[in-house]
C-alpha cells in the first residue's frame, strides 16, 4: 500500500527551480531517506506533501488524501519536524509539548506512549526553557513535538544534520523504534552514510532525482569497475591517478583513494602504473561502490569551472 | 613557544559553576592541518573563541601567531582568517564587492586591494561572474570564494568552522584540495567538520569530551591507539560516554 505519492512535481521560485518532475511513492511503514545536498530540493518537496507549500505543477498524496483538496485531513495525519529549530525558545520544555499536544486537540498523558522514549530523556529538564536546552536536547523536543499527535506519516527535514556522530546514531535508533510501531517516515539527510539505515532511498539533486531504490541496489548498479588505493602519499598519488588514461575518476575517501576505471582495466596494469612512478608502497583492492561513489558517479555535471 | 602558531596551557573558561573548557593543553605548528573535533556542547565553539579573540580566558596560558590571547587580542584577530558554517559572505553585494569589503576589512591598502581582488578572481575563474550578487552563486562556489576571502591578507592561520556541511560530496573534496593548496603555501589550517571521514584529511586531530582533549594525535595512531577501522569509530568510542550532549 503506498502512504506517500508524488507525480511529476515541480516548484520553482523566480528563476530558481527547486523541484523538476519529481516522481517518487513510498510504501506503507518504509523508512524512506531523501539523500541530497543543500540546495537539492528536499525541503521544497517535504513542504508541498506537509501541505505547507503549493507545487506549480503535479500532484501528490498523503495516506491516500490529495495535497490540495484535502489538506485538512493530511494535516491531522502527518508529523512534520522541519529543518530549522521550530519550538518556541521562551516556553519550557513541557509547554512546548503541551502547545502542540492542543494545537492537535489532544493531551501528552493520551499519547504520552507514543513519546514516552524520546521524551523520557529530557523530562528532567522540563521546566527548562527550550531556548536553553543543548542541540540534542533540542531535537528530541523537536520530535517529541511532532509525535504527540499520534501521525501515521512522520516528516523528518535534516533531523541530524550539524550534529556530531554519536547523536546521530541515536536519532537513528529512535527512527527505527518508530518504525517499529508502524509510523511510516520520510527523512532527508545530507550524509550520504545515513543512507545505509533507510529501507529505500531517493538520491536527489538540482530538484532531479538521480536514482530510487534500496541502498544495496544502487550499490550493486554502480556502473564502473571501482578500486580502493592505500598509500602514504595519497595527494601526490591522487593527482597522478587523475592524468591516467584508465582513470574515470578518482577521489579521496577518508585516508584511501576510490578510483573508476574504464572497463577490462587489468589490476596488474593499475598496480605497474603507480610503481613505475614510485608509489611502491600501494595497496589496490577491487571494492563494491558506497552510496556516496553513487551518488557522485550520477550528479549532473554542474557549471563549476573547477570540476575535474 | 617560538615556532608554534597556537600553543595553549591549560586554557579554561568557565560560565558561572560551569566550566566549558576544562585546562587544555596543545600546539599547532605551521602550514599543519589541525582537526577540531568533539561531541556537540563539548566546548569546540568556545575554546575557538577564545583562540580568535574573541572571548578572553578564564585561566590558563594562549599563544596564537605570537600573541597572547588576554592582552593582544587585536593583533589576533588581524593575523587570523576566519570562515563559518554558514557563510561570511554578504548575499546582496557583488562577488567583487564582497572581495573588496573583506580585504578592506582585514586593512590592506587600496592599491593592493585591487591588484589581489583582480588576482583572486581570476584564480577561481570568477571573471564571468565579478559583477552578479553572491546570493544567486552556486553553494560551492560560495563556499570556494569564502575560504579565499578569509585568507586574502595572508594570514598565519585559518579558523575554518564547520566549513563543508550541507555540500555535495564532489564540492566537499574540491574543497580540501583547496585547503591542502593553502596548507602548502604554509597556512596553518584549524578546522571542525562532523563529516568523520574528512577528519582523515587532517595531518593531526584533537577530540574534545565534556570539556577537555581526551585524544590528540595522527588519524592513524588515533585509530590504532583505539582499535577502531576509522575515525567514525574513534569518535564514538571517545564521545559515546559524554555527560553533555
Amino acid at each position: 500500500m503506498i502512504t506517500i505519492q508524488a507525480n511529476e512535481v515541480n516548484k520553482k521560485y523566480g528563476d530558481t527551480i527547486a523541484l523538476r518532475d519529481l516522481s517518487l511513492s513510498v510504501e506503507k511503514g518504509e523508512l524512506f531517506g531523501l539523500i541530497g545536498p543543500d540546495g537539492a530540493g528536499k525541503t521544497s518537496l517535504i513542504r508541498i506533501l506537509t501541505t505547507l507549500l503549493l507545487a506549480d505543477k503535479g500532484t501528490a498524496t498523503v495516506n491516500g488524501h490529495d495535497v490540495v483538496k484535502s489538506y485538512r485531513a493530511i494535516r491531522r495525519q502527518v508529523g512534520y519536524m522541519p529543518g530549522r529549530f521550530s519550538l518556541y525558545q521562551d516556553l519550557s520544555v513541557e509547554e512546548n509539548l503541551r502547545f502542540f499536544a492542543t494545537a492537535f486537540g489532544t493531551t501528552i498523558e493520551a499519547n504520552y506512549d507514543v513519546i514516552r522514549d524520546i521524551y523520557q530523556q529530557i523530562e528532567p529538564f522540563r521546566r527548562r526553557r527550550a531556548g536553553a536546552l543543548s542541540g540534542g536536547m533540542k531535537q528530541k523536543l523537536a520530535l517529541s513535538c511532532a509525535l504527540v499527535h499520534r501521525p501515521e506519516v512522520l516528516f523528518l527535514d535534516e533531523p541530524t544534520t550539524g550534529v556530531d556522530p554519536v547523536s546521530r546514531q541515536e536519532f537513528w535508533q529512535i527512527l527505527k523504534g518508530l518504525q517499529e510501531r508502524g509510523i511510516t517516515i520520510l527523512v532527508s539527510t545530507p550524509y550520504m552514510d545515513e543512507a545505509s539505515l533507510c529501507d529505500r532511498i531517493a538520491l536527489i539533486q538540482d530538484g532531479q532525482l538521480l536514482g530510487i531504490d534500496t541502498p544495496a541496489a544502487l550499490r550493486k548498479a554502480y556502473p564502473h569497475p571501482l578500486w580502493d588505493l592505500q598509500s602514504s602519499r595519497r595527494y601526490e598519488l591522487l593527482h597522478f591517478l587523475r592524468q591516467q588514461e584508465f582513470t574515470l575518476s578518482v577521489f579521496p575517501f577518508g585516508e584511501t583513494l576510490h578510483l573508476a576505471t574504464r572497463p577490462d582495466v587489468p589490476e596488474h596494469q593499475i598496480r605497474e602504473s603507480c610503481y613505475s612512478q614510485g608509489f611502491t608502497d600501494i595497496q589496490l583492492t577491487r571494492i563494491e561502490a558506497t552510496i556516496e561513489d553513487c551518488f557522485m558517479d550520477r550528479m549532473a555535471p554542474t557549471a563549476d569551472p573547477e570540476i575535474h | 613557544m617560538a615556532t608554534s602558531v597556537i600553543e595553549t596551557h591549560e586554557l579554561t573558561k568557565r560560565f558561572g559553576n560551569f566550566t566549558a573548557v576544562d585546562r587544555i593543553t596543545f600546539q599547532v605548528q605551521p602550514g599543519e592541518i589541525f582537526g577540531f573535533l568533539g561531541a556537540n556542547g563539548a566546548g569546540k565553539t568556545t575554546a575557538m573563541r577564545m583562540l580568535t579573540g574573541l572571548s578572553r580566558p578564564t585561566a590558563g596560558e594562549g599563544i596564537v601567531a605570537g600573541y597572547d590571547v588576554y592582552r593582544q587580542a587585536e593583533q589576533i584577530k588581524r593575523r587570523i582568517g576566519y570562515m563559518s558554517q554558514r557563510f561570511s559572505l554578504y548575499e546582496d553585494l557583488t562577488v567583487r564587492e564582497n572581495i573588496q569589503f573583506y580585504a578592506g576589512i582585514y586593512g590592506l591598502p587600496w592599491r593592493s586591494i585591487r591588484s589581489k581582488t583582480s588576482e583572486l578572481i581570476e584564480r577561481l575563474q570568477l571573471g564571468e561572474v565579478a559583477r552578479t550578487l553572491v546570493g544567486s552563486l552556486p553553494l560551492g562556489w560560495k563556499q570556494k570564494l569564502a575560504f579565499s576571502t578569509a585568507i586574502l591578507h595572508d594570514p598565519e592561520i585559518v579558523f575554518l568552522d564547520e566549513p563543508t556541511g550541507g555540500v555535495d560530496p564532489i564540492t566537499r573534496r574540491q574543497f580540501w584540495e583547496m585547503i591542502y593548496a593553502a596548507a602548502d603555501r604554509g597556512v596553518t589550517i584549524f578546522v571542525t567538520t562532523h563529516y568523520m571521514d574528512e577528519s582523515e584529511y587532517c595531518d593531526r586531530i584533537s577530540m574534545m569530551v565534556d570539556g577537555e582533549i581526551r585524544a590528540l594525535g595522527s588519524p592513524h595512531d588515533l585509530k590504532t591507539q583505539y582499535d577502531q577501522p576509522d575515525m567514525n569509530g574513534v569518535f564514538l568510542q571517545l564521545a559515546r560516554h559524554s555527560e553533555r550532549s
